[in-house]
């Protein structure tokens, strides 16, 4: 079966690793990577090429999670194609211009690394065929785009502008799956394949106002429409590659390309034209007007940016066929000239080391060739002649003219279209003016001078792609824009010419009003420039985000503070004091009797005492707990206890786990205690106290009586199946330990993550932290002189091999009897954290590495690998085998996968426990001053 | 013979196990229930082992072992920390 599809937005993704491991043998490695990764990507596309232009449909579809009706479907028709070439064509450029863009202190490996998510999720949203797979890539571009755009992570500007566009994103995404959910439901399906088919039943239906809002709302704050457009300029704070991919092809097309993809199905009713148009309309007017009066090179570019979209997103809003080829068409030129403009902007950018067009003047002697390019991209942003802007603009004009003769208030649509169209020249006229000409460079940081070649390749890609689609649109760009209009309208084309002369008529008419108008506003530029100076910040809609954030903030820190006042003994009694409210609602409602029917146990002596040695430890430790040690030495006592209690009803391997971790758990208090007061204070008055420990009392009294009714009633459990299925379906007859390794191992997985994460992040808090602890002991004797008393530090070396055996005796046992990775690993720890104990830090790491990184990292490896193994022969993951092998002395042997992934548990768990016991004992700053002097003198 | 044997022992053992609770919460200083806790650990292996023998059955002997080991370590432990303060140095 192909899964060529599939592979595409999976190449990059995985490629993204790849890419960041690359970088540690040399810059220029991510750099090839990441481009052959993309080359890669876009030669698995190619097979499925041909078939969307011959108006075929590839599905291509693998369960994921069929209970959740998920599939991993994708489809490729035009507008995917489309979409997808521009992906990977644009992202090829970009990954080559920032190779030379990127200075000596950035790290490439994360630069070209988050590209590659970025891309592979981008490709994910265009070939998707399930809705609910659309928005998980959608959402995953909203998580790369706020990484790439904090890429200079130090700059504040950065890492605001990130947040914003993630904010903004993500909650448009959060609406958008409402969206899609009701889409869902009303349809019946998430498979696009179905739902396109459906326009008129989505259409008639009730819900179709408030599902298609939602979806909009996804749409229009990921494509920068009005309101929500103000993210985009922040965003520019990205590095200028990252702009020049993000908003010409990519992350705010992801917006119209919602728009394409589902305008068959929501376009066409009153709603649609007036939400879609009103905001594409009000965003062409608005991104026009503030590009032209932007300072900043790239701002300009971002609002021109914003305006554009607003015009495609007009187009769309129309609502006609011939509306969304146009659409399509623009898309298309805009992400070919805008790319290259940002690029040029980059190149100026980089060799002026400033981006105001107040300072940058006069290039064209510096850099003729640069702008040369800028001024073809330019001309084509601003729809002159021969250049593919011309071309969709033309055919945008046309739709509004016929817009302007079929209704009444048409002409104040072609109006508005027609000052947007000034406004275009006006501001593409400045880009090209103000850097390269007027004047003289003002105070320029650094003397400009031509970029590499390889830096302005990628520039001149896209210029003559410009050119090549301006002059001869029908034997370049035709065949694709009508495999993409197909795509986007599920239905017969309309006819249209994409000549560059179609005669005279309004849409001409308006083109030239537009050129000649733009030439005039800028000649007028003066008093424009300060009439908006006069209004800046009069409508800022960064202010309003700032503000809602800011309330919002406020209030849930209110609501938080209102319920969490910081008090533990209060948040408890809130919680006894529900659930003894609960439970007594059950108890008296219930009307059965407290005791079952079940015959009880005979009890034995040492078992009676042992429960009544617990309850006295247990109220000992109540009275002795502000002595903290000795609370903990009681506590140890307790912990072996409760293990005698586990051997007792039959669980050894809870025993055993429960010993071990009792003595790991005694070091690490120990080691925190050093460097707190070994008192408690008492913090309640005694009227309080008299409370909790009624409710307290109320609260055990409660549970055990909860206990004991269901330990006399029979009961059945689920034991019974893991009981029956443990030796035949997982090879062994600890039925825990399979349980662990085999039926749950997914869990245990999971598990062990979280483990590792755990023991990297407190290794992450504490490698740098140094405290100085108290340098007498509770009673005010100085500490012992002896470090490491020698009798002890040989005592506990001679041991190491003998827990060692232990450790390996109890894991390799553990599939048929009490062990296994986990206990294995704690008793290995223990071992060693001995040695650590009794020889000391330096020593032991003079014989032993210090750096356990790799150890938890091979274990989640050997983890994981172990269940991908089981895909691999065609079973479901971590699907474990077993078979019976002869060894010459040992005789029969049994050898199973699952010991395997026990391995993994075993080295995650002996390099988690370690990381984080040795890096706690390690905090120890200036505690110890003595110590020091009397090493040397030993 | 031995049956009535192991469960003298047991008897024993109990009202040694209940002794030392008694000198582990009384202290009165701490290496008084360090050495309690340490003896705890002695008991709680004689009454495994007992176990072991009244049932006829290994399976109690690893947890024996196992105590015998991280008991070790935990008395380690609190008697570094009463000496040194800071038991990983």
């Amino acid at each position: 079966m192909n899964m060529n599809l599939l592979f595409v937005a999976l190449i990059p993704l995985m490629g993204a690793a790849l890419t960041a491991w690359v970088s540690r043998f040399g810059r220029m490695g991510s750099a090839w990577t990441a481009g052959g990764v993309t080359l890669l990507a876009l030669l698995c596309l190619l097979p499925s090429a041909a078939a969307p232009f011959d108006g075929e449909v590839i599905v291509q579809r693998w369960p994921w999670i069929p209970g959740a009706g998920l599939d991993l479907a994708f489809r490729l028709d035009g507008l995917g194609l489309l979409f997808a070439l521009m992906i990977l064509g644009i992202g090829l450029l970009v990954i080559l211009y920032a190779r030379y863009y990127l200075s000596e202190h950035d790290c490439m490996g994360r630069f070209y690394a988050y590209l590659l998510l970025f891309m592979g999720s981008m490709l994910g949203i265009v070939l998707a065929e399930n809705l609910i797979l659309l928005l998980i890539f959608w959402e995953m571009t909203s998580l790369s785009s706020f990484l790439l755009i904090s890429y200079w992570r130090g700059r504040e500007d950065a890492r605001t502008g990130a947040r914003m566009a993630l904010t903004v994103t993500g909650l448009g995404g959060l609406a958008m799956l409402g969206g899609f959910l009701l889409l869902g439901e009303i349809a019946g399906s998430y498979d696009l394949s179905v739902i396109l088919t459906m326009g008129d039943v989505i259409r008639a239906h009730p819900l179709y106002t408030p599902m298609l809002v939602l979806i909009l709302l996804g749409a229009f704050t990921k494509s920068a429409q009005f309101p929500f457009h103000f993210w985009l300029p922040h965003a520019m704070a990205a590095p200028t590659p990252v702009s020049a991919y993000l908003h010409s092809a990519t992350l705010v097309k992801a917006g119209v390309f919602l728009l394409a993809r589902l305008f068959p199905v929501l376009s066409g009713t009153p709603e649609w034209s007036w939400l879609v148009g009103g905001a594409g309309l009000t965003t062409l007017l608005i991104g026009a007007w503030f590009a032209l009066f932007k300072h900043d090179l790239k701002g300009l570019l971002a609002y021109s940016t914003i305006s554009h979209l607003g015009l495609i997103t007009l187009l769309f809003g129309i609502g006609t066929p011939l509306a969304a080829v146009a659409g399509v068409f623009h898309i298309i030129n805009h992400a070919t000239f805008k790319a290259s403009l940002f690029m040029a902007a980059g190149i100026i950018d980089h060799e002026c080391g400033t981006r105001d067009m107040r300072r940058v003047n006069g290039l064209w002697r510096f850099m003729p060739y640069t702008g040369t390019l800028a001024m073809v991209a330019a001309a084509s942003m601003a729809g002159v002649p021969l250049f593919n802007g011309f071309l969709s603009k033309e055919m945008f004009f046309a739709e509004t003219a016929t817009f302007f003769e079929e209704h009444a208030w048409g002409w104040l649509l072609a109006l508005a279209v027609v000052i947007a169209g000034m406004l275009a020249v006006a501001y593409s006229l400045r880009f090209i003016h103000d850097v390269f000409f007027n004047g003289e460079p003002v105070d320029l940081p650094r003397t400009p001078h031509e970029p590499p070649f390889w830096m302005k390749a990628p520039v001149a890609v896209l210029v003559a792609i410009c050119l090549l689609v301006g002059t001869l649109p029908a034997y370049t760009v035709a065949p694709l824009l009508q495999a993409a209009s197909a795509g986007v309208l599920q239905a017969p084309l309309p006819g249209y010419d994409l000549a560059i002369w179609h005669g005279l008529g309004l849409p001409v008419l308006m083109s030239i009003l537009a050129l000649t108008g733009g030439l005039l506003i800028y000649a007028a530029r003066r008093p424009l420039f300060a009439l908006a100076a006069r209004l800046e910040g009069r409508l800022d809609a960064r202010a309003i985000y700032d503000w809602a954030l800011g309330r919002t903030l406020d209030f849930a820190g209110a609501v938080t503070r209102r319920l969490d006042t910081g008090s533990l003994q209060r948040m408890l009694l809130f919680f006894m004091l529900s659930a003894l409210t609960l439970g007594a609602i059950g108890f008296i409602g219930g009307g059965s009797s407290l005791t079952g029917p079940r015959v009880l146990l005979p009890v034995d002596g040492v078992s009676i005492l042992i429960a009544l040695v617990l309850v006295a430890v247990a109220i000992g430790t109540l009275i002795l707990h502000r002595q903290r040690l000795t609370a903990l030495i009681v506590m140890g006592a307790l912990g072996l206890l409760i293990a005698l209690i586990f051997v007792k009803f039959s669980a050894p391997d809870l025993a055993l786990t429960q010993l071990t971790v009792e003595v790991v758990t005694i070091v690490l208090l120990l080691l925190a205690l050093y460097f707190l007061p070994q008192q408690s204070p008492a913090e309640s008055s005694r009227a309080r106290r008299i409370r909790d420990l009624g409710v307290a009392t109320l609260a055990g009294g409660g549970t055990a009586a909860l206990t004991w009714a269901i330990l006399s009633r029979p009961f059945d459990s689920i034991s019974g199946y893991f009981l029956a299925n443990s030796v035949p379906g997982g090879g062994g007859a600890n039925v825990v330990n399979v349980i662990l390794v085999d039926f749950r191992g997914f869990d245990t997985l999971g598990e062990i993550t979280v483990l590792a994460l755990a023991g990297l992040g407190i290794y992450a808090m504490l490698r740098e932290l140094r405290l100085p602890g108290p340098t007498h002991d509770d009673a005010g004797r100085p500490w012992n002189w002896d470090a490491h008393p020698t009798i002890m530090a040989a005592l506990a070396r001679l041991l190491l091999p003998l827990a060692l055996l232990v450790s390996v005796f109890i894991f390799l046992r553990g599939h048929n009897l009490p062990g296994g990775g986990f206990i294995a690993g704690l008793v290995t720890a223990v071992a060693l954290i001995m040695q650590y104990l009794t020889n000391g830090v330096e020593w032991t790491h003079r014989r032993l590495s210090h750096d356990l990184h790799p150890l938890i990292g091979w274990g989640l490896l050997i983890g994981t690998l172990t269940g991908l193994a089981s895909l691999i022969f065609g079973y479901p993951f971590l699907t474990s085998t077993f078979t019976h092998v002869h060894w010459p002395v040992v005789g029969e042997f049994e050898l199973a996968s699952a010991i395997a992934f026990d391995l993994g548990v075993y080295l995650v768990v002996v390099g988690a426990t370690l990381l984080i016991l040795v890096h706690l004992g390690l905090m120890h700053g200036a505690s110890h001053p003595k110590q020091g002097i009397q090493q040397e003198s030993r | 013979m031995l049956n009535l044997a192991v469960i003298i022992a047991f008897g024993l053992v109990s009202a040694a196990l209940a002794l030392t609770f008694w000198r582990l919460l009384r202290g009165p200083d701490q290496p008084d229930r360090i050495l309690a806790l340490d003896t705890l650990y002695v008991n709680a292996i004689a009454l495994l082992v007992l176990l072991g023998i009244h049932l006829n059955s290994s399976l109690y002997f690893e947890a024996a072992l196992l105590i015998a080991m991280m008991g070790f370590v935990g008395t380690v432990a609190l008697c570094k920390y009463l000496l040194r303060g800071d038991i990983i140095e």
